[in-house]
Formats: structure tokens, C-alpha cells, sequence
């Protein structure tokens, strides 16, 4: 298969897109692609300060990276969330994302968890009832409010995510399977700031498939953690990426087909904005300021609280 | 000496053996992996799924999906 553009040998054959190209032609076409995104959704200018989520996998790296590249003003946030589980999970995941920054001068947040709250996230979630099976919703909460604290407390416009188009679909997936009309309301590559306390989030790689994701991060020599999460098997995310490859495979173009035209429903206004009853009732939490679905605390407070309380009665013991 | 008429597909601790002579492509389908969720590389370099096998060729997979 040769490339489109010059017809040397492709690297690579998109073909939701018909499209192969060759390794040179591969990146410049995800730099130009993800600059053609930013500017199309609105995401931020080359005036914004972007803090960039990075975990030490394929995407995250990869976005910093093509940012870099593009000339955008950005820093990297890393959450130590201190998973061992026998492989060092997120020891390793900090080293690449250490090395990454420090190989192109950029400049990196690391927040660990055990270190500002006292426990792991595996040991948060033992404490309390819903990650009690499994820490992901624990985990889930807590880089979501770290993410938006740090981002706050140092100023960024905008919090720049590494959600490629199968995280998207798989989402949207799963919120269609129920009619989350909540959950399906907020998604999309934009999520604003509409309140006090919340930052923008963009997700610039949203229209990417994660195949080319990978396929990025392996021709720029991008180091990342190549093993899954030990938390993610079983995963429903997984569960549903599985599905809609098996229908990608046999209908190129689909999993592309389903996000966008979901985006375009959207616009056209099939979900009506009053329904999001969780966004009107919104709250402050008296204890960070980031807003709240009840009155009272957050539930990562909530869930800090229960963990000090812990410790407490541990150390009285 | 016999030939050694197969190539080699490794996914993460999985090893396959496919005849040589069949398309990356063919061979993927016969093993029930999706061409979505995979790369293919030989000698660290990408290839495109219309690459034809050949004898003791070893080529790695790269799984490309994650969760969370």
C-alpha cells in the first residue's frame, strides 16, 4: 500500500478516512488535523495557558506532544494514584511521563495522591461502599478533582484531555443503551466552565481513533506504559470498544459516523437543554468551592473526610 | 532441513503461528483479531494489513485499546 501523498510505502491505512500515508505524511496530517479540531470546537488559542492531563499512557503523551509541537502554551498535570498491584503500574506511568517532559523542556505537575490525602487511591476506595469491588469510580472522582483544582489554583484556561474518538463512542455507547439524557447532554469535545469553580475542558483528539493514537505515539518514538491499568479488566469501556470494532470492522467509517452524528443531533438542539435537571441544581461544596449535584460537601470530600476518619481511629487504636 | 513454512504473530504473551504467504489481513481474521485493536510491526517498523507473510517472518501486534 503506498501513500496518498507521495506513494512511498504507507505506515499506516485509515480507512474510515480511504486514507494511507506514509510516516511523514501520518504526522503531519495528525498535527494538521488536530489544529483543524481546536479550531472548529473552539477549544483554545495559542493566547490560552493549556494544562494538559497526562497519565504516562499513548494519548495524553501524544496530545501534550502534537501540542508542543503546534507551538501551544502548555504544561502537563501527572496524578500519582499510587496503583502497585505487583507491576508498579503507577510508578512506571510517572517515570515515562517524567522523561517525556524532561526530553522536550516541558513543564510538569505531579500531584500524589498518598502524598496530599494521606492513602492510594486503592486504599481510598477500600474505605468507602462504592469502590469498595473496584477503585475505578474512586478514581474517577478524585483525578476529576484534582484535575480542576490544580487547573484553577495555577491559573490554566483550559484542561486539555487525551479522550480519542473510541473513548468517546464507547461512552456514548453506553449512554445511549440507558438514555443517560444527563450524561449524554454534557459530552462532547467541549465541556464549558458554567459555573464558578469549574474549568473548561477540551478533548482536542476526540475525533481520532485510538488505533491512530498508537500508531502517533509509536513513530514519534513516544515512550509510554504499554500495560493496561490491573483495575481496567473487565472494564465496560473495554467491553464496549470491543463491540464497536467488531462493527467498525465490517463497516469502516461507523464508530467515526455514530460520534459525530451525535454531535450534530446535538447542535440541532434533540436534546433539550432543560432536562438537565443535575445542572440546574448544582451546588458549591463548602469545603473546596467546586460545584456539587447535592447540598453539602462533594463527593470527594466526602470521601477525604471518611478517609481521615479512618486514619484517626486507626491511630487511636 | 525443513522449511519453516509459518510466521509468527505475537500479541502480548500470545504467540500464533499462520501460514507464510497470506496477507497480515487474512491472517488477522483467521485468528479473531480485530484489525481495529491491533498494529502490526515488524522489526519495530508499522505495517499495513495488506502485507503479505513470510516464511519466519516474527511480527509483533500492539494492542491499542485501553479502558478507564
Amino acid at each position: 500500500m503506498h501513500c496518498r501523498k507521495c506513494s512511498s510505502k504507507a505506515v499506516i491505512n485509515m480507512r474510515q478516512h480511504k486514507l494511507a500515508l506514509c510516516q511523514d505524511h501520518f504526522i503531519g496530517w495528525m498535527h494538521e488535523q488536530t489544529e483543524r479540531f481546536i479550531q472548529k470546537y473552539h477549544m483554545f488559542s495559542h493566547d490560552d495557558r493549556v494544562l494538559v492531563a497526562v497519565s504516562g499512557g499513548k494519548d495524553s503523551l501524544s496530545l501534550w506532544d502534537i501540542l508542543w509541537k503546534l507551538g501551544y502554551y502548555c504544561d502537563g498535570l501527572y496524578i500519582g494514584l499510587g496503583i502497585d498491584e505487583g507491576i508498579q503500574y503507577s510508578k512506571e506511568s510517572q517515570r515515562l511521563t517524567k522523561k517525556f517532559a524532561l526530553e522536550r523542556g516541558l513543564k510538569l505537575h505531579i500531584v500524589d495522591v498518598a502524598e496530599e490525602y494521606g492513602e492510594t487511591i486503592p486504599v481510598i476506595a477500600n474505605s468507602t461502599l462504592r469502590g469498595r469491588d473496584k477503585p475505578c469510580s474512586v478514581c474517577g472522582i478524585s483525578k476529576r478533582h484534582i484535575m480542576n483544582r490544580v487547573a484553577r489554583q495555577q491559573g490554566y484556561d483550559v484542561l486539555a484531555t487525551g479522550h480519542n474518538l473510541d473513548d468517546e463512542a464507547a461512552v456514548l455507547f453506553g449512554n445511549t443503551l440507558t438514555w443517560s439524557t444527563g450524561f449524554l447532554l454534557r459530552q462532547g469535545p467541549i465541556l464549558e466552565a458554567t459555573l464558578p469553580g469549574l474549568v473548561r475542558k477540551a478533548k482536542p483528539l476526540c475525533r481520532f481513533y485510538e488505533r491512530e493514537m498508537a500508531a502517533y505515539a509509536l513513530l514519534r518514538n513516544i515512550g509510554y506504559i504499554y500495560e493496561e491499568c490491573p483495575f481496567a479488566e473487565g472494564a465496560k469501556s473495554i467491553y464496549y470498544k470491543d463491540i464497536l470494532n467488531r462493527l467498525e470492522a465490517d463497516r469502516p467509517g461507523l464508530k467515526l459516523t455514530f460520534y459525530l452524528s451525535f454531535l450534530q443531533a446535538k447542535e440541532a438542539g434533540l436534546l433539550s437543554p432543560q432536562i438537565d435537571e443535575d445542572k440546574v441544581n448544582l451546588h458549591t461544596c463548602p469545603s473546596c468551592g467546586q460545584p456539587t449535584s447535592s447540598p453539602g460537601e462533594c463527593t470527594f470530600c466526602r470521601m477525604m473526610a471518611k478517609v481521615t476518619e479512618i486514619s484517626n481511629e486507626r491511630v487511636e487504636l | 532441513m525443513e522449511a519453516k513454512l509459518s510466521a509468527k504473530l505475537i500479541l502480548r504473551d500470545k504467540e500464533y503461528e499462520v501460514k507464510a504467504g497470506m496477507t497480515i489481513r487474512h491472517a488477522l481474521e483467521k485468528l479473531g483479531i480485530s484489525s481495529e485493536s491491533v498494529l502490526v510491526t515488524r522489526q519495530g517498523q508499522l505495517l499495513t494489513d495488506d502485507e503479505v507473510l513470510k516464511e519466519e517472518d516474527v511480527i509483533r501486534l500492539v494492542a491499542v485499546i485501553s479502558g478507564g
